[in-house]
């Protein structure tokens, strides 16, 4: 994630010149000429968005200095394959709109190397989430396009027997076939996982548990002190949940349910003082080990409906930008926060200044509802300009057009598998 | 006051009564003139409470306002705003909020008869009567609101014994309201589906499904010196305005019956017993009103645990989607470890039901009456559709707008992707109109148990929006309070 502060006096020429790329307030025109994202064959989403310092005022209730801090523009995608080869395309094919971007920040002059720019302004990711690690792009467009064509062309009749459902699939196979040697179909074969990327996978697996055992005694000895200033923060820390200005919410809304996908963005300052820093810093690590080797095929807890996420920390550690691509609307979106994940978000957010009261870190907190609700709204930043790579297909799409897919090649089913199957069509 | 009591006689009847021996009924769509008058009159008129009464009166009046009324009765801003945001900015004034609710097309709000605009309602009176007895209410309620107001819209109502304008038995599922308060108040999660709802979720002051309360308008106490409101209870130092009140939405939803029927008819095939299938099926429970994921004594106790593919009862069958039944989590193995596998969504075939947010935070009480001539199935197949105006004045009510109303309206009965479905929204009131990545919402279907799902495509709108807005229906001292000069006052 690229995030670079403005040059003073350019925030409503960078607006003006994002809105340009859009075809409605927030939604990217895939080719604009600027950044034309759709021409990026590997990015699923990509988005740029201003944040500014406003509320930093929080600090001053906590009775803590306030640093102003510039507007910064941030600009993120989530892609398939390393980051920097991407990165390097972006710069081939949109080089010029990219210039004209950041020429509204901080530094950046005529003749500043474009790449070499956008890799000093990246900042490390603290934690991320996918979905589904390893479905691509090209993947999920093609298998939408063989589920339409499949959906389309299945007889819609009672399957009596499963010799009936087998012959029903052995005919849609031969006729996927048919339209693939002719060219109306492509279903490219999954490219194997590349080795280094598997060997920095089992690292990363052995590797933190190995840490956390080195530190587990030590953790140990120090865990009623630690206990205590949980305990004590949590019973003193000031909740600040206003309700957020009614000009401020319909900025937000305007974004929203245009298409099935929601994008989120929303930034807040680290509590202050060692304690929350480190517990922030540890449970990140943590979060992101979940992310990388549990949560890797569908779902994130009980939420299914979270395409990407993630967590980055700007300004030294003393802010979070957290960013999420979801399903549904902002209310269900909600909703699964409040009714299915509220210990997860607590965990991290009730590190950030102003939480909803929360008890041993996973109790209260977001579940007190209509406090959570105002507290991350008046959070929440509105994007300027957001893409998705694929509008109009949610996440239970894309499973199960995987799960299409692999039916489809696979013979060896079931008849109880092969009717499932034809279920899904 | 102490917790656990319930003031019946300061909560406006229709939160506890849907009046069905009132059988006829009129809704008063009024804007305010005369400042003056129309407090005079809002300070006296008699409402109906919630105690019982037997008889059942032969008259009962209820009444609620909007913002805009709020505003024109000279209400302080501060008290306003402290309403929730979206009673504050209303229905039909906010594009975002339109595509949200599917008030788009020919349901949007440019083309509605009243509640957007200039034509926004001030105050709805709402006149309830035994048969016969309405027209006398009626002129002498609009005979002492004279001077104070205009009436922008006068709502006719229909006697059609129970039965919404397509055929169906409606206003048979109502969530069960706690009078007693026997759920404990605190935030706790049921693992079973429950028709017994916190009195919270519908009346402000109380506490709500989350244990808590819901924001309402709380009064410094020296804005009410005679202590004419109730204390708050969560915060006894405090004049609770929103106390034994709710929020009501109406929407005049105007029903295309040929349409309907002719659709189901020619989708049938002309058979008359497919074609009672089919309409069971788009709305989940039978003309008569059996739900059709499975015969029970009780027609309102059951769920869809057992019907999981909705190979029963559709998934995007009406009832279904405005009200699918479920737990705040799905059901598993009883024992601490299948607890914890659910909870931390690592049980695969729990993930698989696990699509559709709790129901129990998005419960509604339904109080619509119909509207119109009905029309038996024989002349819907054989008229034509502009020759009939019927349909259904909607009314619901609920502690939170956002979490009930919207979000029913939104996530489950207009969304495309409701539990898991594709190319289709509620079959009764979906719009049509194509998604903006150029997918139809024009399709409906039933998944079978062997093979494909059936798919049926071309569904025409049904229902069309012709006006709706917001309103606070107060508690009966609430009410006294705003028509006060006491709520005029800055703090
Ligand atoms: C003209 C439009 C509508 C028609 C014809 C209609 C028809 C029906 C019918 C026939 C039932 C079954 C009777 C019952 O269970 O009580 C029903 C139930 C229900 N409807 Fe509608 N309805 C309409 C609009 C709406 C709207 C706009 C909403 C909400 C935003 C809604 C929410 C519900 C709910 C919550 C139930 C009860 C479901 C349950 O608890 O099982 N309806 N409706």
């Amino acid at each position: 994630m690229l995030v670079a502060p403005l040059a003073a006096g350019r925030e409503a020429s960078l607006r003006a010149l994002l809105a340009t790329m859009n075809v409605t307030p927030g939604t990217a025109d895939p080719h604009n000429p600027i950044v034309p994202f759709a021409a990026i064959e590997r990015l699923h989403y990509a988005r740029l968005v201003l944040l500014d310092d406003a509320l930093q005022v929080d600090l001053d209730m906590l009775g803590v200095p306030r640093p102003r801090l510039p507007t910064v523009l941030s600009f993120m995608g989530d892609c398939d394959g390393p980051a920097h080869e991407v990165l390097a395309e972006l710069v081939q094919r949109a080089g010029e709109g990219l210039r004209s971007i950041f020429a509204h920040c901080e530094g950046f002059v005529a003749d500043t190397d474009l790449l070499a720019w956008m890799q000093a302004h990246d900042r490390p990711i603290a934690a991320s989430y996918v979905n589904w690690v390893g479905r691509t792009v090209r993947q999920i467009k093609e298998e939408s396009a063989l589920q339409r064509v499949l959906s389309a062309t299945i007889s819609r009749v009672a399957v009596n027997s499963g010799a009936q459902a087998r012959a029903l699939h052995a005919e849609l196979r031969s006729f996927v076939n048919t339209e693939a040697r002719a060219g109306r179909l492509v279903l490219t074969p999954d490219a194997p996982t590349p080795f280094m990327w598997r060997v920095a996978k089992l690292a990363h697996l052995l590797l933190v548990p190995l840490v956390g055992l080195l530190f587990l005694p030590i953790l140990i000895v120090l865990s009623p002190l630690l206990i205590y200033l949980l305990r004590t923060r949590e019973t003193t820390d000031p909740e600040i949940c206003p309700r957020p200005q009614a000009k401020a919410l319909g900025e937000l809304q305007v974004l929203e349910d245009i298409d099935v996908s929601n994008q989120y963005t929303a930034i807040g300052a680290v509590k202050p003082g060692l304690f929350r820093r480190w517990l922030v810093s540890v449970l990140l690590v943590l979060i992101n080990y979940a992310c990388r080797h549990v949560f890797t095929c569908g779902f994130l807890a009980r939420v299914q409906t979270i395409h990407f996420a993630r967590w980055v920390f700007i300004d030294d550690k003393t802010r979070v930008i957290f960013t999420s691509n979801y399903d549904g609307s902002h209310q269900g979106y909600m909703d699964d926060f409040i009714n299915k994940v509220a210990w997860g978000l607590n965990l991290v957010f009730s590190n950030g200044v102003g939480w909803p009261r929360t008890r041993w870190l996973i109790l209260g907190g977001a579940r007190i509802e209509q406090d959570f609700k105002r507290y991350q709204r008046r959070h929440q930043v509105p994007t300027q300009v957001w893409y998705k790579a694929y509008p109009g297909l949610s996440l239970h799409d894309l499973t199960r057009n995987q799960r299409i897919r692999e039916g489809l090649e696979n013979t060896q089913m079931s008849d109880a598998q092969t009717l499932a199957w034809l279920r899904l069509l | 006051m102490s917790a656990g009591t319930v003031e019946l006689d300061d909560i406006q009847g229709l939160l506890r009564f849907g009046y069905k021996h009132q059988t006829q009924a009129s809704f008063l769509l009024l804007q305010i003139k005369d400042r003056e008058a129309a407090r005079a009159w809002l300070a006296s008129v008699p409402v109906t409470s919630a105690v019982t009464a037997v008889p059942s009166p032969d008259t009962a009046l209820q009444l609620a306002l909007s913002r805009e009324g709020l505003q024109a009765l000279g209400v302080a801003d501060d008290i306003v705003n402290a309403f929730s945001p979206e009673f504050v900015s209303g229905l039909g004034s906010d594009a975002s909020q339109s595509r949200r609710l599917g008030d788009v097309g020919a349901s949007a709000p440019e083309r509605w008869q009243w509640g957007a605009g200039q034509k926004v309602p001030h105050v709805l009176v709402m006149l309830y009567a035994q048969p016969g007895r309405l027209a006398a209410f009626q002129q002498a309620i609009e005979a002492q609101c004279a001077n104070g107001f205009d009436t922008l819209v006068s709502l006719a109502t229909s006697e059609m014994d129970g039965i919404e304008p397509f055929g169906f038995v409606d206003g048979i599922s109502q969530p069960k309201l706690d009078w007693e308060r026997t759920r404990a108040v605190r935030d706790q999660e049921q693992l079973a589906y429950s028709n017994l709802s916190c009195l919270g979720e519908y009346l402000l002051g109380y506490p709500n499904e989350y244990g808590g309360y819901t924001d309402r308008p709380l009064l410094d106490p020296q804005r009410d010196p005679q202590a004419l409101l109730p204390r708050a209870e969560d915060l006894p130092a405090q004049a609770d305005l929103g106390r034994n009140g709710s929020y009501l939405v109406l929407r005049q939803l105007r029903q295309d019956v040929p349409g309907f029927w002719q659709f189901v008819n020619a989708q049938a095939g002309g058979d008359a017993a497919a074609r009672e299938r089919l309409a069971a099926a788009m709305v989940g429970r039978t003309r008569q009103g059996e739900p059709v994921v499975a015969s029970t004594q009780d027609i309102n106790a059951f769920d869809y645990q057992a019907d999981p593919h909705g190979m029963r009862c559709p998934l995007g069958a009406h009832v279904r989607r405005a009200n699918p039944r479920n737990a705040d989590l799905p059901s598993g193995e009883p024992g601490l470890v299948s607890w914890l596998k659910r909870t931390l969504g690592l049980d695969a075939q729990a993930r698989e039901q696990d699509r559709v947010a709790s129901t129990r935070f998005h419960r509604m009480l339904r109080r619509g009456r119909a509207y119109g001539a009905p029309v038996s199935i024989d002349r819907a197949l054989s008229g034509a559709a502009s020759s009939f105006d019927t349909g259904l004045h909607f009314i619901c009510l609920g502690a939170n707008l956002a979490r009930q109303f919207e979000f029913v309206q939104s996530a489950w009965l207009a969304s495309t992707r409701f539990d898991g479905l594709r190319n289709e929204s509620d079959p009764l009131l979906g719009t049509r109109e194509p998604a903006v990545d150029g997918s139809p919402t024009n399709e409906f279907s039933l998944p079978q148990p062997e093979g494909p799902a059936q798919r049926l495509s071309g569904l025409p709108q049904f229902v069309t929006v012709l006006g709706g807005a917001y309103f606070f229906l107060p508690g009966i001292r609430a009410l006294r309070y705003l028509a006060s000069a006491r709520s005029q006052g800055s703090p």
